[in-house]
């Protein structure tokens, strides 16, 4: 107990509409609620709460709400009260800070200072219920040779290929760090969308080689659960160089996280924590990432795409052009927003750069250079809705990875505590009784509800700009303008102001 | 035959369904003037043990015994549904004692018996702790 650290959060329960049902004492996990059966009266510790809202959520009456503490320091614009709990909190424990989820400061968010155009008079907007819109993409390497064989007919060369009914995947998330019915829900939402989701470093539970046509399959650089039926099992194969949350470092799945189930999907023993080095101790240059990327084409036959993924940072135009001579069919760019199960809060919140600006940059490299039909560009790192997919793919993506709105679309409350492994929506945890919380059934429902949302929102946005497929709007930047962004923001962005004609 | 099942995977033990099981039976509109400051008598009881949560309501059984012992004419099987008029029940409480899955209990007057009625008996038309369940737990469908 730290005596220096008070409340954040306050929860207040209208006493006139409470009835002692005492649900919300039953669906914490974090032990906030309790009932004072001399009273008969619900009580709460406001200390414990993480501002999750399942209690909130699941009260029959409304009778509670969870509000910002108004208690303060001396107001002092320099250190304000989550930096000085920062400082005392270190005091205390003497230790690196953790904290999950994406970055939540107040940086710039360029999506929102982008705007996208739309057609009028001289080329007229498309109604997408009523003519063809087509929104199913592949992914993978377009540069053939033209080969022929001995009667003259084309030889199949293409490289393999994903193919996307959507422009949206679900983005790597360990099993370990979420569970086992969050697992479940993305798979058999993948599946049903016609999309794929992601292993993330974890491995690949037995029960889930059957979604394997939809399943990315993650080789990270602590190889967790890296072995030739997981390569076989996968529609693609992902080599994970970096995070947008933690570029730079690894990761660490604390012992208590690893249950029997995750130790033998990860081949890891039971209990101990699982490091992720910070490097790939075999990568220190381009040519040592061809290498790895040739061992997984050849071990699985040269039948599946390779991704290479990494974190956003200031000099990922260069490494994304290497990454593309690379051999890899697919680079995967995750922007400084990105989530996490367990960061350093200071890598988190003050490493790498904003997905909008690499990505712009990327695409613009790899035009220049000539090789851009090489790989294809996936971007993640908070892609909030659809027209942040839509901006995205003007700005040069091929299709984009949701984690955190797929994760919110499963109960996720972004409480950002993911890593003390009590999430009480049954998502970032292992303890079974939380698990259940997720009933996949309910959750795979509401993912595709959300994606298919998103895919007629695209549809419609690429309806009005005259534009019939997202292969058109690729790199289609003059279909957006910039808005309250500095000339050199612009030519970051690769994008005009607002206002600016054709 | 629609009837309701309880998927023990499922159920979290968080006991809402009976207080939307009450409040149902309440007669009320408003959840808080009906169930504030009252100790309920729900048809649905939550049982726990072991980390093992499960509902239990009245099975609505095909061949419901407690019909064939009802001494009143109270009790009848229709279409699916075991209901009990209220009107004719006399109190002995002998469906209490036969009902294998303790479904059927004394009213809180304790005068006559009460059971689940699949909310047919009242203005909600579909089960309420079915509509309420936080998790798909209690489900009410056509299985084979």
């Amino acid at each position: 107990m730290n005596m220096y650290i008070q409340p954040e959060y306050e929860v207040v329960r209208d006493k006139d509409r409470c009835i002692a049902c005492r649900v919300c004492e039953r669906q914490c996990a974090n032990l906030v609620h309790s009932f004072d059966a001399e009273t008969g009266t619900m009580r709460a510790d406001s200390g414990l709460c993480v501002n999750c809202h399942r209690c909130v959520c699941v009260c029959p009456t409304h009778a509670l709400k969870i509000v910002k503490s108004d208690d303060t320091y001396k107001i002092n614009a320099n250190w304000d009260n989550q930096t000085i709990n920062e400082v005392y909190r270190q005091a205390n424990s003497g230790g690196v800070l953790l904290s999950s989820m994406g970055n939540p400061k107040d940086y710039p968010v360029f999506w929102d200072k982008m705007l996208i155009n739309a057609s009028q008079v001289t080329n007229p907007p498309i109604d997408p219920l009523r003519e063809p819109m087509e929104t199913q993409l592949w992914l993978g390497k377009r540069t053939v040779k033209i080969e022929r064989d001995a009667n003259g007919k084309l030889k199949n060369t293409l490289p393999p290929q994903l193919k996307l009914k959507v422009p949206i995947m679900f983005s790597a998330m360990s099993y370990g760090s979420i569970s086992y019915n969050a697992h479940e829900a993305l798979a058999r939402a993948a599946e049903e969308l016609g999309t794929f989701y992601n292993t993330g470093e974890g491995g690949l539970h037995k029960d889930f080689y059957k979604y394997g046509k939809n399943t990315i399959v993650q080789v990270a650089s602590g190889r967790f659960g890296v072995h030739k039926e997981y390569l076989d099992a996968a529609a693609a194969i992902e080599i994970k160089m970096g995070q947008g949350a933690k570029p730079g470092i690894g990761g660490h799945l604390p012992g208590e996280k690893i249950s029997a189930d995750v130790s033998e999907t990860r081949m890891i023993p039971q209990g101990v924590d699982a490091i992720s080095p910070a490097p790939h101790h075999d990568i220190y240059s381009i040519e040592d990432l061809r290498q790895l990327v040739y061992s997984l084409k050849e071990a699985t036959d040269y039948k599946k795409p390779v991704i290479v993924k990494i974190a956003a940072v200031h000099n990922c135009a260069a490494i994304a052009s290497g990454i593309a001579r690379s051999g890899a069919d697919i680079i995967a760019i995750d922007g400084y927003r990105g989530g996490t199960g367990a960061a350093p809060t200071r890598i988190r919140d003050n490493v790498g750069i904003p997905i909008e600006l690499a990505l712009a940059q990327i695409d613009e490299r790899l035009r220049e250079e000539g090789i851009r039909d090489e790989v294809s560009v996936v971007v993640g790192g908070s892609v909030r809705s659809s027209a942040d997919v839509v901006k995205a793919i003007a700005l040069g993506a091929d299709a984009c990875y949701i984690g955190t709105a797929a994760l919110l679309a499963l109960g996720c409350h972004l409480c950002r505590s993911c890593h003390t492994g009590k999430c009480n929506w049954g998502i970032a945890t292992q303890i079974p009784e939380l698990v259940k919380r997720l009933n996949p059934d309910v959750g795979y429902k509401r993912l595709v509800n959300l994606v298919t949302a998103w895919n007629h929102e695209i549809q419609e946005m690429m309806g009005g700009m005259g534009i019939n497929s997202v292969e058109a709007l690729r790199g289609n930047r003059l279909m957006l303008r910039g808005i309250g962004l500095t000339d050199t923001e612009l030519s970051v962005l690769g994008i005009k102001y607002a206002g600016e004609s054709m | 035959m629609k009837r309701i099942y309880v998927n023990e995977k499922w159920c979290l033990g968080c006991h809402l369904c009976e207080y939307e099981c009450a409040f149902a039976n309440s007669g009320l509109t408003d959840m808080v003037k009906a169930l504030k400051g009252k100790a309920i008598r729900p048809n649905i009881r939550v049982e726990d043990g072991n980390g093992v949560h499960f509902a239990v309501n009245c099975r609505h059984c095909s061949d419901p015994i407690c019909v064939h012992s009802c001494i009143a004419g109270a009790l009848s099987a229709e279409d699916g549904t075991v209901k009990i008029d209220g009107e004719k029940c006399v109190g002995c409480f002998t469906c209490v004692l036969v009902c294998p899955y303790g479904a059927i209990l004394p009213s809180a007057d304790g005068r006559i018996a009460q059971k689940c009625m699949l909310c047919l008996n009242n203005s909600c038309g579909e089960p309420n702790c079915v509509k309420h369940c936080i998790n798909n737990a209690i489900v009410y469908e056509e299985r084979g």
